[in-house]
């Protein structure tokens, strides 16, 4: 399973890089949520992986023991995605301005903050 | 010290933008409540860096959790000069806001963004937890987003692309950091981590880490090789945007790298070689990138990254007087740069262009303005009395007493491409005789404008102009609290016994 993780995780971060460094804005918005979810990933397989083990107490003890599933990668990825979903669809309606006013989609012509005003 | 009320200036800011949204579509309403709220922010920063520095640090643990379980909010020294000094730019952002900016991005709910932008600044400042810092981290970019697109300028929204990238790319960066530093320690609270960090055998991970927060935050606050968003966004939104990104949102990330190198990971030779080589360079190439450009705007812009290089060479030297350098410059930066970013807003309103060509006899035209204009110019530059001389005495002392001899270098080199460039600026903008310029119709100019936005435009230049005279001729104060701050960089016992409670010998 960790090994699995690993793979996947090292597969959206190239995959996510190598989006980001097309040229097509589309690509780009891509590249960066395949990023975000390697990312949210990472936090997932670090936080070490536990099976069918609850962090619930039982009525007989006052704190856990033993090996348990950690909460707070979880409660982590849930934030984190919560924020990237936001960020991303923000990312999506500009693109689609920019693309609206620039009338291209290739970042090589997007020039205009180059020019001397 | 337990104080609940430390996050005032967080929720204060909270109010004051959910307040705006009710008088959406009421922009005078907006103007006046924005300046009273900031100015209610000014007393509150005043407030907590007074108790802070009279009575040590104050803490409040989220929920009432304890330390290393729940999210912690640290009010130490340089938290709270940060926050002090957020208020005053944005006090006068505010202000000027209220002179400068249209009607139409005002009715697209400029205020409130603005004041979401100082929530998130303020809450990064409190953060004493690496992840909620990451959160106040996407709070300031996702209302920098809105504030550098609002208006949907062609020039605007390509810049917008080239900055959301990076700083998405930045958080990524960071959170992977994050889940790295977590996997390694299992915890999230800055003081715990602090201890934890140190007593981790594998130094090759924590190095690896410790390079992932340096590109993720170098990338928010513009260090060589990964500045290459600043000067092709900052110079596209409105002036008063511009200063409060230009004055604040890069020392942010600054903040972020001292905190972070001081705190969690204390640099070794390794860490100290890799910032002071990132530092020359940025000097560098931000201030030789000043030297060739036309627009005013992209010329400040290519300064903030030659001054943020500045910053990082304190860090790198890593002495408690190199540190003190960079907490004087970075109260020094955040004030002038603001105030360069709304006198290039002044000059647009005036003439209609940013191009220094273009630009002439300002002198002549405006004797007083040009004096006023004079104030941030020099202090950038650093001519003795003024502000931004002091903290490179410090710098340059400690670049001997460390042997960074091509550090030194560097830093007198930068001060004097700086100097040119503020020479030509000067000779050009100032000195020369400027022909009429065309008159442009989309352009609203200055003496078009109601004589209380004319005020409002001029105002706060002052008041900053003040500041700065202030930091200049009364460093022996700035000095003072800087050698505190320094003092605390180095030795962070007393951050770590105000969270986590006093230490027992053994932990350590």
């Amino acid at each position: 399973m960790e090994l699995l993780l690993v793979v996947i995780i090292g597969l959206l971060y190239a995959a996510g890089i190598y989006m980001m460094l097309r040229r097509s804005l589309l690509k780009l918005i891509i590249g960066l949520i395949l990023l975000g979810n390697g990312a949210n990933m990472l936090i997932f397989l670090l936080g070490r992986i536990v099976k069918g083990k609850p962090p619930i107490i039982d009525a007989s003890e006052s704190i856990l023991s033993g090996i348990y599933a950690d909460p707070v990668p979880q409660a982590l990825i849930l934030t984190a995605i919560v924020i990237s979903f936001g960020l991303q669809s923000f990312a999506i309606i500009l693109i689609k301005r920019a693309y609206k006013v620039v009338k291209t989609d290739d970042l090589d012509e997007m020039n205009a903050t180059d020019e001397d005003l | 010290m337990s104080n609940p009320y430390i996050i005032l200036p967080v929720i204060f800011q909270l109010f004051t933008a959910i307040l705006l949204m009710f008088f959406w579509t009421k922009k005078n309403s907006q103007k006046l409540i924005s300046i009273i709220c900031s100015l209610i922010t000014l007393g509150i920063s005043i407030w907590l860096i007074t108790i802070v520095l009279l009575q040590g640090i104050h803490v409040t643990q989220a929920g009432g959790w304890e330390a290393p379980f729940g999210i912690t909010f640290v009010a130490d020294p340089l938290s709270t000069l940060m926050i002090l000094l957020t208020s005053i730019s944005g006090l006068a952002v505010s202000i000027f806001s209220t002179g400068s900016v249209r009607n139409a991005r005002i009715k697209f709910g400029y205020f409130p963004i603005f004041h979401f932008l100082l929530m998130g600044l303020n809450g990064a400042f409190l953060a004493g937890d690496i992840f909620n810092l990451y959160v106040w981290f996407e709070i300031i970019i996702i209302s920098s987003f809105v504030l550098i697109t609002l208006g949907g300028e062609k020039a605007q929204l390509e810049g917008s692309i080239k900055y959301v990238t990076m700083n998405l790319l930045a958080s990524v960066v960071f959170l992977t950091a994050i889940a790295i530093l977590y996997g390694l320690t299992g915890s999230l609270n800055m003081a715990d981590l602090s201890i934890r960090v140190a007593n981790i055998e594998n130094r090759g991970l924590v190095n690896v880490t410790a390079i992932l927060f340096f590109v993720g935050f170098g990338i928010k606050s513009a260090v060589f090789p990964l500045h290459f968003w600043l000067p092709a966004s900052y110079h596209t939104p409105p002036p008063a945007i511009s200063a409060i990104f230009g004055g604040l949102l890069t020392k942010v990330g600054v903040y972020a790298l001292l905190r972070v190198f001081t705190l969690i990971f204390i640099p070794d030779d390794f860490m100290t070689d890799v910032i002071t080589w990132v530092a020359i360079m940025t000097i560098l190439t931000g201030c030789l990138g000043a030297l060739v450009q036309n627009n005013i705007r992209k010329i400040f812009s290519y300064l903030i990254v030659g001054h943020i290089g500045y910053m990082i060479a304190g860090l790198g030297m890593y002495t408690e007087a190199a540190l003190v350098g960079t907490i004087f410059y970075l109260i020094h930066d955040i004030i002038v740069k603001t105030n360069l970013f709304m006198v290039t807003g002044v000059i647009f309103k005036l003439k209609g262009t940013y191009s220094m060509r273009n630009l002439g006899g300002f002198y002549k035209t405006y004797p007083k303005l040009s004096l006023l204009m004079a104030v941030p110019i020099f202090s950038l530059v650093g001519i003795p009395p003024l502000s931004g001389f002091w903290a490179k005495v410090f710098w340059i002392e400690s670049g001997f007493i460390t042997e960074n001899y091509l550090l030194v270098f560097v830093l007198v080199f930068g001060s004097f491409l700086t100097l040119v460039t503020m020479a030509k600026l000067w000779a050009e903008v100032v000195w020369k005789d400027g022909d009429a310029l065309p008159m442009k119709i989309n352009v609203k100019y200055f003496w078009e404008l109601k004589p209380i936005k004319r005020v409002a435009m001029i105002v706060p230049i002052v008041l900053l102009s003040m500041v700065s005279l202030y930091i200049g001729f009364g460093a022996e104060h700035i000095i003072s609290i800087s050698r505190l701050i320094g003092s605390q960089l180095i030795d962070t016992t007393p951050y770590i016994e105000a969270v986590l409670g006093p230490l027992n010998a053994e932990v350590i």
